[in-house]
């Protein structure tokens, strides 16, 4: 019984997971970067709604639209902004703009909302019962693993079914010939970006009310965590991503529980080294050969 | 963001390689300058205090200058902002009453190591006479350091660790060591009867909470107290306690002891209260400022114990007036950090007075003047009665017990 409360807080750990790691993963199909600021997209995802919520009094539902809507212009706007102009640079040179980027939202979030840790009060409250008060679980995992599950089927239906998805697929696998197709490709890149960051959003009032902190840093680690989990997946890989996310968050979940807890981010980072010393493009990527 | 941390950590080695450099070649010729350059202020200041006052009577006089570091932002800033504010009531009071002077100049610390041995050094060249702090641990270790080596009497009102004052003659203290902390808790929790299964959940990248944590360990199993679960956290996992909570949960513990700072607390009574997990907490003095913690759920808190040497609830005559005189000034009730400085600056007064000392004296006379007196002197203060010190630098005084009732402080 035990075993499974640990294995439930893992899943709904591993799910906010896995929704960040769809937009790393979905950016870096497309555009092929890495984007480094994602993680604090989360973070301001989360003070926006807490904002909202605390401050202005909204309720919970408008809260999370809202702080989806402002994060999918941050998102775009970081895009035209920061990384358009570096469209035909060096990866690294887009790389290190990223992380520029990283930098530049945690400070604008210190300087906007101050340092001091605000308590995130959790989007809903409460808790399950099963086996006469044996297991508990908390409507937040709940919820959250709904929102993981409802999520991953929308966007694979999205990409598989829709204009906008095919555009993407095809910007993906070669991105001249998907231009001289016709395809309009910083349209298709920048609505990437901005569904990526609609899902940070997401994740980051579900990250919020698992874990009520709300600091300036706070989208940096999940930030990191959610990275390792779409390079475990298969990076550029949807099912890829959701899966290295779950598999995460139970892995560290358990080594926690069963092993140290000191160690679970140890543990973590290894298997991801043991994954890819095996399966050098993660669970589910593909070999792609590059030509020259 | 794996770069940003290597290239921080890189910068920063550079910064401290600077920093002992500087040290090893001119340090006495810096030190020696900024003492002069400090005198002189001290000086002039004197005088126009002087001037202003007409005569400052009695065994000491003239204008001191006390510095004060502690962290005004971050994570424990509910600290270094009450540590700060109670500091200037004291001092504003004492220049009220004539006699000597007190200038007071805080300086911000983030709680951040490197930040503090900046502020102090920031505070000397202010030319400093006496430091006021650190308001946490780690950074009171650096620090202290420092000042043994500058000779710069130290009062710390809330480092609580014993290495801040161990083989430090000038570093004093206004709360308990962690020693002290770990095992009255024990003891507490085994006179009372409060539980016989205890889980404890500790940072153990913090000397604090481990050394709070060391003690009562031994503490507990002398007085028969079942340790059932330990859970640990560092710097970088503060953030879920899910799995923790769980492991005590199952293993049966009846109440839960937190040697921890209020912001992981925090988080760890909202996930317990979303678990539906609600065992006795037992905190120590860094659960303090909980209730005031930005949007944190009082109702979450209720039935919390921690050990306090203060409580603002208390009936006698010094208590409220600092109770009221703080609220006064700040609309907030103060806290156990803010009581600590608050008799920091009346005990920095009676030492001073104690050992006769003058405005115009260096920082390194009055350090050795006011260690040759601390051991001697019993102050009375809002944290205790008849405080005294021991040679190396701990106080003695009772800890007190209090439970969180309707959002405020109730002795039991």
């Amino acid at each position: 019984m035990v075993f499974l409360s640990y294995l439930i807080s893992g899943l709904s750990l591993g799910s906010v997971y896995a929704i960040i790691a769809l937009g790393y993963t979905m950016v870096y199909g497309i555009a092929k970067m890495l984007n480094f600021a994602h993680g604090d997209v989360i973070m301001v995802g989360g003070y926006i709604c807490f904002i909202a919520t605390t401050n202005l009094g909204l309720p919970v539902w408008l809260a999370v639209i809202l702080s989806m809507a402002a994060c999918t212009v941050l998102g775009v706007v970081i895009e035209g902004l920061a990384y358009k102009p570096l469209r035909q640079a060096p990866a690294l040179a887009v790389l290190i703009t990223a992380i520029g980027v990283s930098y530049f939202l945690q400070n604008a979030a210190l300087l906007i909302w101050g340092a001091n840790p605000k308590m995130f009060s959790p989007v809903v409250t409460g808790t399950l019962q099963l086996f006469d008060g044996q297991l508990t679980i908390s409507y937040v995992s709940l919820l959250t693993i709904a929102a993981c599950i409802v999520i991953m089927i929308a966007l694979t239906l999205y990409i598989n079914k829709s204009k906008m998805g095919k555009a993407m697929r095809a910007v993906s696998e070669d991105k001249g010939a998907a231009q001289l197709m016709g395809i309009h490709v910083n349209r298709t890149i920048s609505t990437t970006f901005a569904i990526g960051s609609a899902l940070a959003a997401v994740a980051g009032v579900l990250y919020c009310s698992f874990s009520p902190m709300l600091m300036p840093t706070t989208g940096s680690m999940p930030g990191i965590k959610a990275f390792t989990a779409a390079v475990f997946g298969g990076i550029g890989s949807i099912p890829g991503a959701f899966l290295g996310g779950i598999l995460l968050g139970i892995i560290e979940s358990l080594a926690k529980a069963y092993i140290s807890t000191n160690m679970a981010n140890s543990i973590v980072f290894a298997v991801l080294i043991v994954v890819l010393v095996v399966k050098p493009t993660g669970l589910l990527g593909k070999y792609v050969p590059e030509k020259v | 963001m794996k770069k940003n941390r290597i290239l921080a950590v890189l910068l920063s080695m550079c910064m401290a390689m600077t920093l002992l450099a500087a040290c090893s070649g001119g340090s006495d010729e810096t030190t020696a300058a900024a003492t002069d350059a400090a005198t002189e202020a001290a000086g002039g200041e004197t005088e126009a205090a002087g001037a202003d006052n007409g005569d400052a009577a009695g065994t000491a006089s003239g204008t001191f200058k006390i510095g004060g570091i502690g962290p005004m932002t971050g994570d424990a800033a509910i600290y270094g902002n009450a540590v700060m504010n109670a500091a200037q009531i004291a001092v504003d009071e004492i220049n009220a009453m004539g006699g000597i002077q007190f200038e007071f100049q805080p300086e911000d610390d983030e709680g951040d190591v490197e930040k503090s041995v900046n502020a102090y050094n920031t505070l000397k060249d202010w030319g400093m006479q006496l430091l006021l702090g650190t308001v946490t641990t780690d950074p009171a270790i650096s620090v202290s350091a420092e000042a043994n080596n500058d000779r710069m009497f130290m009062l710390t009102p809330s480092a609580s660790s014993l290495d801040v004052i161990d083989g430090k003659d000038n570093v004093f203290q206004v709360c308990f060591t962690d020693p002290n902390q770990g095992s009255a808790s024990a003891q507490y929790i085994a006179e009372n009867g409060l539980a016989t299964k205890v889980a404890v959940i500790y940072r153990n990248d913090d000397a604090y909470s481990t050394g709070i944590y060391n003690t009562f360990a031994q503490e507990a199993a002398e007085l028969g107290l079942e340790i059932v679960y330990e859970g640990t956290f560092t710097a970088d996992t503060a953030t879920d306690f899910s799995v923790q909570l769980t492991g005590a949960q199952s293993a049966g513990a009846e109440l839960v002891f937190l040697p921890i700072y209020y912001t992981p607390a925090a988080v760890i009574l909202t996930q317990a209260s979303t678990m539906g997990y609600s065992p006795i907490f037992f905190g120590v003095d860094g659960m303090d400022g909980i209730l005031t913690a930005e949007n944190f759920d009082p109702s979450l808190a209720e039935g919390v114990m921690l050990l306090t040497p203060f409580s603002a609830d208390a009936t006698d005559e010094l208590t409220q007036h600092f109770v009221s005189e703080y609220e006064s000034r700040y609309g907030e009730t103060p806290n156990q950090f803010a009581a600590d400085a608050y008799d920091a600056v009346y005990i920095m007064k009676a030492a001073l007075e104690a050992a006769g000392c003058t405005g115009d004296m260096s920082a390194e006379e009055i350090c050795e003047a006011l260690v040759a007196v601390m051991p001697t002197i019993s102050v009375d203060g809002v944290t205790g009665t008849g405080m005294v010190w021991s040679e190396t630098g701990e106080v003695n005084k009772a800890p007190m017990a209090v439970i969180i009732e309707n959002g405020t402080y109730v002795t039991p």
